[in-house]
């Protein structure tokens, strides 16, 4: 019989890490930055650029790269041509597209039971 | 021989915009902690020196930060007379007048002339230089006028004014964390190859030059990021080591919070490769970089190594590309979200043939979406009871801008029931393109005010 306490848990990443949204002309850059040094090595393992890439769709990237910062328990996503054209040029309220740190935590995240007590918020 | 001691850079505001009582308590803290220190406000995001420019022709002595005064009359007499520099880029498209109204404002307060520095050669708009701009962009720029065009400058102009002994350092463009390098090489005494010293400096100056979006500003989600004391929010203090290793901090007793979250998501913040984080000044790899939090509210940044500097400067050209038009109407109650949508789709077909029209339900969706809809067509009316809708679109001209306006504003009889509320606005709008130079062909320098006695 499976022990339930070992079945992983979905949960959007926002519970396990935090970031910012930063702008230059058509690029954005979002950070992640895991809430604890142990949640770090899940998160590079699932939230990739291919599902980065995914979330964003709808913004047509032409490039998503994602640099990895082990050591401040970081990622940093390089999402280029998604901002409409940039802060002059869209339409957007948000021009800088500083909200689209909140797309990319929507992603979600298979966290192990042993892990759960680490994540932040008490629900998804 | 002793190491020279630390020096501590404040930072005042993040941008144009910020709070203005930001640089009293930071002062206090600078004051209290002795030592040398300057006090910095960056102030000219992107877009800003455009602006700048434009009210330079409305108004020959403008042009400078609308808001220096508010920023400097509350502590100019202290940093004078305690011997804090000042080092901001608020001279924006009119450095001379920022520095002449420092020199009025000190004599209102009754002070000495202060000696002031500005800082040139960031102005890349004149005659002289189309030819190099025309080479860099090619002729995308034929038909458009030019409001304003910038090189980003680096650190050594700003430490050569203080090593002259310079009070105030008064910048149009400069890369911003240049307002923390320039001081830390004239007080250090670094050389401009110094590499890993100004890499290192350099992330200081990253770290605080978005003012407290280090120290708790921009980071609250309640229940899940906390910040205490957001309405008196400490502004960041660097103390920059012999080496250029920094910690951050915050004046004792203001609000906010400076710890590894804080200070990681600033550290990141408009990075693109963290292997090579471009300035004028220096290429900075923060690949190895770490942070240590010492104590509540003291985060150390170590590990960051430096490279050669590029040999380009990256220059930021605006120019006029014509209107923009929005408008908004808002519904509430039973089926006001299917009541916004029908009045974007009566909008689309009466402004069909003007350009692309932007469509956002503030409140369904608003903010993730693109610009062509693909986000909002994938949205399934979710019954929302209070939806405003706001339309948007560019036009070269203004007259066909102004028929959206017109569009939402007949709405009140000829749209969907119970809209009201109805906004509408038409503004002209800047472009930028960037481009890099040579150098050489942008000489960069400062001269005084009036010379020092």
């Amino acid at each position: 019989m499976t022990d339930p306490q070992s079945i992983p848990a979905s949960v959007p990443l926002w519970r396990a890490a935090h970031g910012r949204t930063g702008d230059k002309g058509n690029r954005s850059n979002i950070s992640v930055i895991a809430w604890h040094p142990a949640l770090y090595p899940l998160i590079e393992a699932q939230i990739t650029e291919a599902a980065v890439a995914s979330a964003f769709a709808h913004r047509r990237p032409t490039r998503v790269q994602r640099f990895c910062l082990p050591q401040l328990q970081a990622m940093n996503f390089v999402l280029d041509e998604v901002l409409d054209g940039g802060v002059n040029d869209a339409l957007n309220l948000d021009s800088h597209g500083k909200a689209l740190s909140f797309l990319l935590l929507d992603l979600p995240l298979q966290v192990p039971a042993a892990l759960l007590p680490l994540l932040r918020g008490s629900v998804c | 021989m002793t190491s020279p001691s630390l020096l501590r850079i404040a930072c005042a505001a993040g941008f144009s915009g910020d709070r203005t009582d930001a640089a009293g308590p930071v002062v206090d803290a600078l004051i209290a902690a002795g030592g040398p220190a300057v006090l910095i406000f960056e102030t000219l995001a992107e877009r800003t020196l455009a602006l700048a420019q434009l009210a330079r022709r409305a108004d020959a002595s403008a042009g400078y930060e609308p808001l220096l005064d508010d920023l400097l009359r509350p502590v100019l007499a202290r940093c004078l007379q305690h011997g804090v520099h000042i080092v901001s880029n608020f001279g924006a498209a009119n450095p001379d007048g920022a520095a002449r109204h420092i020199r009025r404002l000190a004599a209102e307060l009754g002070l000495p002339p202060p000696r002031i520095a500005v800082v040139q050669g960031d102005d890349v708009s004149g005659p002289a230089f189309r030819p190099l701009l025309r080479s860099a962009l090619g002729p995308a720029l034929d038909q458009r006028p030019v409001v304003s065009a910038n090189a980003y400058l680096g650190a050594e102009a700003i430490a050569e004014a203080l090593r002259a002994g310079a009070q105030v350092v008064v910048c149009g463009r400069v890369a911003d964390p240049s307002l923390a390098v320039g001081p830390a090489m004239a007080h250090f005494g670094w050389a401009a190859d110094d590499w890993t010293r100004l890499a290192r400096a350099t992330m200081a100056g990253h770290l605080l030059e978005c003012g407290t979006q280090v120290s708790g500003g921009y980071y609250a989600d309640p229940g899940v990021k906390d910040v205490p004391g957001m309405a008196t929010l400490g502004y960041p203090i660097a103390e920059i080591d012999a080496d250029g290793h920094c910690v951050i901090t915050k004046p004792p007793g203001s609000g906010g919070r400076v710890d590894l979250h804080t200070v990681t998501e600033q550290l990141l913040y408009e990075v693109h490769d963290p292997a090579a984080y471009l300035t004028p000044d220096v290429v900075a790899d923060l690949s190895a970089a770490t942070l240590t939090e010492l104590a509540p509210d003291r985060v150390r940044l170590a590990g960051v190594v430096g490279r050669v500097r590029p040999d380009s400067l990256k220059a930021n050209v605006c120019f006029e590309t014509g209107w923009l038009a929005e408008g908004e109407i808002g519904y509430a109650g039973a089926r006001a979200e299917g009541r916004a949508r029908l009045a974007a789709q009566v909008l689309r077909e009466r402004l069909a043939g003007l350009g692309p029209l932007r469509a956002d339900l503030i409140g369904v969706a608003s903010l993730f979406g693109d610009d062509a809809g693909l986000w909002l067509a994938d949205q399934p009316d979710g019954g929302a009871r209070d939806v405003r809708l706001r339309v948007a679109l560019r036009h070269n001209e203004r007259a066909a801008a102004e028929r959206l306006t017109r569009e939402v504003t007949a709405l009140y009889t000829c749209g969907p029931a119970g809209g009201g509320g109805v906004r509408t606005a038409v503004r002209p709008t800047l472009g930028t393109l960037s481009c890099l130079l040579p150098r050489a062909a942008v000489p960069a320098g400062f001269h005084w005010l009036e010379e020092p006695p």
